[in-house]
């Protein structure tokens, strides 16, 4: 596919490491944080090719990961409830919730559907006019403009029996978070290129003056985060702080006004809970008051929810990047893809998925990558 | 979950008074909201994500970028008097080691 395979080019990418060994010369901690980029790297071995001494700390932007339990358990109950059509994309099902997750209820009689895009549960909606349909809105900036239009549209068209589930999340509070927190060692940012498709780079300087820290907005190919990369390392050789974007042709510095305004238009800036890490002000989306009959937290009133987080499971501390995912003792042992103890082992973009798919298993026995940097596949983020 | 792929718009229309486009990714079709890039057209490539285009895909900066990756090195390797690297195995079997 075009413009897939030439920023996956070999004899390219060895150029690129050649600049990044030739330039680092002290250790370095570099956090992607998108989730996307994470897979990326690790399918491609990326982290392996690179100087020892440059690290890269696995980032919290895996939107299916931080979604919190709350949501997820309001999630289960409404999809449970007769009449109700719950719609959704693909990995939420096997994230667990207290107990269990949107599969099992599935398969206990729950009209639960997978969709490639919401505009998809919107036809359900209108096709299905006697049942309510939910859309579980999941997602960072990238997503959140087609739950923003979808919800626009059910407005416009008037269907009634359509709404939104909402746990959107945002990208620069959760930077603004890392660097805030005492254990921190982030020492410059990878920022997601298709974030900033959307949102621009405008968010960006204000982050980088106040903590001092380059942040380098990279795509998702092989060749992208090399270049993201030796951006970053530069800046960080020469004592440098700067925004740069290291993806141009898919992230211009304005990002996408029209996606910007529906977003403004259907949603309004809350505080959040990113499971796993907490609490971080100003960090998710809400739907404005014009558009809270769409609001599916509103329309099924859920109480009594208690939920219950597995005391094994260390996925808040990968999420905050204090930790890599073979680290925790439960990792391919007690939880797999198969049998999760959190969400990072669900997702495709989770850490730990990633750590587990491409045989990480061993913190101790780092092993070259079966073959080098690799033809890129399809993006993420 | 938040895949974003390029595809080249084949032909626009419209559904429900919204626009839309069908999108080519390397063969397979796929019907994709177009009123995020309105002004998208046949041809041109644009990135899609969950069934819509976020943002267009700027082939010049796509060609410049490569352009400059391939640049990469060259004049430290003529100031060098070394020939370009052409094995493409042996600075990654140097990162390795």
């Amino acid at each position: 596919m075009r413009y897939l395979e030439e920023f996956g080019d070999p004899a390219l990418a060895d150029r690129l490491l050649e600049q990044i060994h030739t330039v680092t010369t002290r250790p370095w901690a570099i956090m992607e944080v998108c989730g996307g980029q994470t897979h990326s790297l690790i399918r491609h071995g990326i982290d392996q090719l690179l100087p020892a001494s440059v690290e890269m700390i696995h980032g919290p932007g895996c939107p299916v990961c931080v979604t919190p339990l709350e949501v997820i358990d309001r999630a289960l109950e409404i999809a449970s409830r007769p009449g109700v059509i719950f719609c959704s994309f693909g990995d939420m099902l096997r994230v667990p919730g207290s107990g269990r997750d949107l599969f099992q209820v599935k398969s206990t009689g729950a009209d639960v559907r997978v969709v490639y895009s919401p505009l998809d549960a919107l036809a359900i909606a209108r096709q299905n006019p006697e049942r309510q349909v939910v859309f579980f809105g999941i997602g960072f900036e990238t997503t959140a403009p087609a739950n923003a239009m979808t919800v626009y549209q059910a407005r416009r068209q008037g269907v009634r029996n359509f709404s939104l589930l909402v746990s959107h999340v945002l990208v620069p509070p959760a930077i603004a978070a890392i660097m805030e927190a005492p254990a921190c060692r982030v020492q410059a940012f990878l920022a997601a290129g298709h974030v900033c498709s959307v949102m621009g780079t405008g968010q960006y300087p204000d982050l980088v003056r106040r903590y001092r820290v380059p942040i380098v907005v990279t795509g998702f190919e092989p060749l992208d985060l090399l270049e993201g990369i030796r951006r970053t390392v530069t800046q960080l050789e020469t004592g440098r702080y700067e925004l740069d974007n290291a993806y141009p042709r898919a992230v211009p510095a304005e990002g996408n006004p029209a996606a910007v305004a529906m977003l403004h238009e259907v949603f309004a800036v809350t505080d959040r809970s990113w499971r796993g890490i907490g609490m971080i002000p100003g960090s998710g989306w809400r739907l404005t008051e014009a558009y809270r009959d769409f609001d599916a937290e509103a329309r099924f009133a859920v109480s009594d929810l208690h939920t219950v987080e597995s005391t094994e499971c260390r996925s808040g501390e990968v999420l905050q990047g204090l930790i890599k995912p073979h680290e925790c003792a439960a990792f391919g042992t007690r939880c797999t893809p198969r049998t999760p103890l959190g969400a990072t082992m669900v997702s495709a973009e989770g850490a730990c998925a990633a750590y587990y798919r491409y045989r990480r298993l061993n913190p101790h026995a780092m092993s070259p990558p079966a073959r080098a940097v690799t033809v890129g596949g399809a993006a993420h983020v | 979950m938040c895949l974003a792929v390029p595809g080249r718009v084949v032909a626009l229309g419209e559904r429900d008074g919204t626009s839309m486009a069908e999108v080519d990714f390397g063969g397979v079709r796929k019907e994709v909201c177009l009123q995020y890039i309105p002004d998208a057209a046949v041809g041109e490539y644009v990135i899609v994500h969950v069934g819509f285009a976020i943002q267009r895909l700027d082939e010049q900066s796509a060609r410049e970028s490569l352009a400059a990756f391939a640049r990469m090195g060259l004049l430290a390797e003529e100031l060098a008097g070394e020939g370009p690297r052409t094995g493409p195995s042996d600075p990654i079997e140097e990162a390795i080691r």
